[in-house]
């Protein structure tokens, strides 16, 4: 062993328990929103829990404290392992996760109080958002100084994805929180009116083109292969996909802004380059699900590789239907309708958490010295709870989406409306039960994750394991 | 050249520079070396061989 880098686990490790604890309190606020969507009263009343506040705390938590940890631990792990080196400055990486931490922290404490810069994804208020980013900068300087001492030659196509998603990021988050600050926790945007639209959406379409997508797509490079046992179907294709996703999602933010104040033009060109985001797209999802060709037999096996082919499955979905939502005469029925809620937790819980989930099984016992979770029955039972609470949630909200659009532009005869808006309310109410019961089932899963980590972490210390068949090693 | 004019070249700029890295990329000389950089995220079973725990066989 004594060739063999030694890598820095501590901070993975650090980062892939937090993406555990977070992704159980995001979604437990999320269920919390859902069940006020059932019965109103449960926003107590107060303003520190209406669904306004919590709606964003919802999302951070989500995005950026469950998701962010996630390609924090993920890209720490695969860009160590598929350089052969040492993660650079252990002291700046442990400043990641700690900045990262004290971000989180503080959004949990400033939402709920109300302190919002209204932009959506980006509503931390100005000192949180200078902290944001130095920690990402520094993360930025961590995982491209770590490429640029790598013991291979070849950068790895995961890590390209990485980079971009770090450095996109970096970009977007700084361009569109530029702000004027005027008291310690109120800040003006230094954009005004079509502009600051358009600004938000570039930033807010690309954090879903570079966090949500890009950086999962990184780990979907490493973990599918690496689940699968075999390389991935084609490197050709990945480096097409990667040139071309990023060229491409650039300039699909206007879709966000159909027939508002935006040039048309503009709205125009957001549609064109979201319809063209397809082959990207979908070059990238065949490339993966085509890596199982010749194993597919270990999906019936191993409930592992079946969370990963999953995500590849409903981000195949999501962006057929984000494209299809883009076409303007689409979006001006489906537009702040329930369709969209659907959309996005397609992508979110579908191919978001699911490939995050997967990764994590697959890294997490490798990172305490095992090969695999303490009980596969469990990872197969966290499997059908995600996946049946997935398909619950957006098919109530498919179904929800379309009712609200087609009652909302019921016109009578003589050109009044044929419903007020409380009977299209109403009409969703069986809807968010369903919602409710699917969110329910996919934050069981997580539950059952948390107990099992716990449980693969704890035998990893008890000396029973010497009695194991296998090891060989004696230590009673 | 005004801005208009400039962007439409710009954008056209960008498109054959995407074509080139399609020609790139599937060009026969690049094979020996993608397929080398296909295998990198196995380079370190070695690493986890040394893991005190067998894999599973089915």
């Amino acid at each position: 062993m004594s060739n063999l880098p030694a890598y820095n686990y501590t901070v993975v490790r650090q980062f892939a328990l937090m993406t555990v604890v977070w992704g159980i309190v995001g979604m437990s606020v999320g269920l919390w929103l859902a069940a006020q969507l059932v019965w109103p009263e449960l926003n107590l009343g107060l303003p520190w829990t209406s669904f306004g506040r919590l709606r964003p705390l919802h999302t951070n938590l989500v995005i950026f404290a469950f998701g962010g940890s996630a390609l924090f631990a993920t890209s720490y792990y695969v860009v160590q392992r598929t350089c052969q080196t040492r993660l650079y400055s252990d002291r700046l990486a442990a400043f990641t996760f700690w900045g990262w931490q004290a971000v989180i922290v503080a959004a949990l404490v400033s939402l709920p109080l109300g302190h919002t810069t209204t932009k959506e994804y980006a509503e931390l208020e100005w000192p949180i958002s200078i902290l944001l980013a130095v920690v990402w900068i520094s993360y930025a300087i961590v995982f491209l100084m770590t490429l640029k001492r790598r013991a291979t030659s070849h950068i790895y196509v995961a890590n390209w994805f990485y980079a971009a998603f770090i450095l996109t990021v970096a970009v977007l988050h700084i361009v569109n929180n530029a702000a004027l600050p005027v008291t310690p926790m109120y800040s003006i945007s230094l954009y005004a009116g079509a502009v600051d639209a358009m600004v938000q959406w570039w930033y807010g379409h690309n954090a879903v083109g570079f966090f949500l997508t890009a950086g999962f797509l990184g780990m979907m490079y490493y973990f599918v292969p690496k689940q699968a046992e075999r390389p991935i179907y084609s490197y050709r294709l990945s480096i097409v996909h990667f040139w071309a996703l990023i060229m491409i999602y650039m300039w699909a933010g206007p879709h966000h802004l159909h027939y508002t104040a935006l040039p048309s033009w503009a709205q125009s060109l957001g549609m064109v380059m979201s319809i063209i985001l397809l082959l990207p797209s979908w070059g990238g999802m065949i490339n993966g699900i085509m890596t199982l060709s010749g194993a597919w037999h270990k999906l019936r096996t191993d409930p592992i590789l079946r969370f990963l082919v999953t995500a590849l499955t409903f981000y195949g979905m999501a962006t057929f239907e984000g494209p299809m939502m883009a076409i303007k005469t689409v979006n001006a029925f489906s537009h702040y309708t329930d369709w969209t809620i659907g959309h996005v937790h397609s992508g979110a819980l579908g191919w978001v958490a699911m490939i995050t989930i997967g990764s994590l099984y697959h890294m997490i016992p490798r990172l305490y010295g095992r090969t695999r979770m303490h009980s596969t029955a469990l990872v197969s039972l966290h499997f059908w709870l995600a996946t049946v609470g997935t398909v619950l949630y957006i098919t109530a909200m498919w179904v929800n989406g379309v009712v609200q659009g087609l009652m909302w532009r019921a016109i009578n005869a003589d050109g009044t409306l044929t419903y007020r808006f409380v009977d299209a309310v109403e009409a969703s109410h069986p809807g968010y039960v369903v919602r409710l019961l699917g969110g329910a089932l996919f934050l069981a899963g997580m539950l059952v994750m948390a107990y099992n980590v716990y449980r693969t972490l704890e035998r990893q210390k008890t000396p029973e394991r010497a009695i194991e068949p296998a090891g060989g090693r004696h230590e009673a | 050249m005004d801005t208009g004019t400039l962007r439409g070249v710009i954008t056209f700029i960008l498109l054959l520079a995407f074509l080139g890295i399609v020609v790139w990329a599937y060009s026969r000389r690049r094979r020996e070396a993608f397929d080398e950089a296909a295998n990198l995220p196995f380079a370190d079973d070695e690493y986890d061989a040394h893991q005190d725990e067998p894999e599973e066989r089915p």
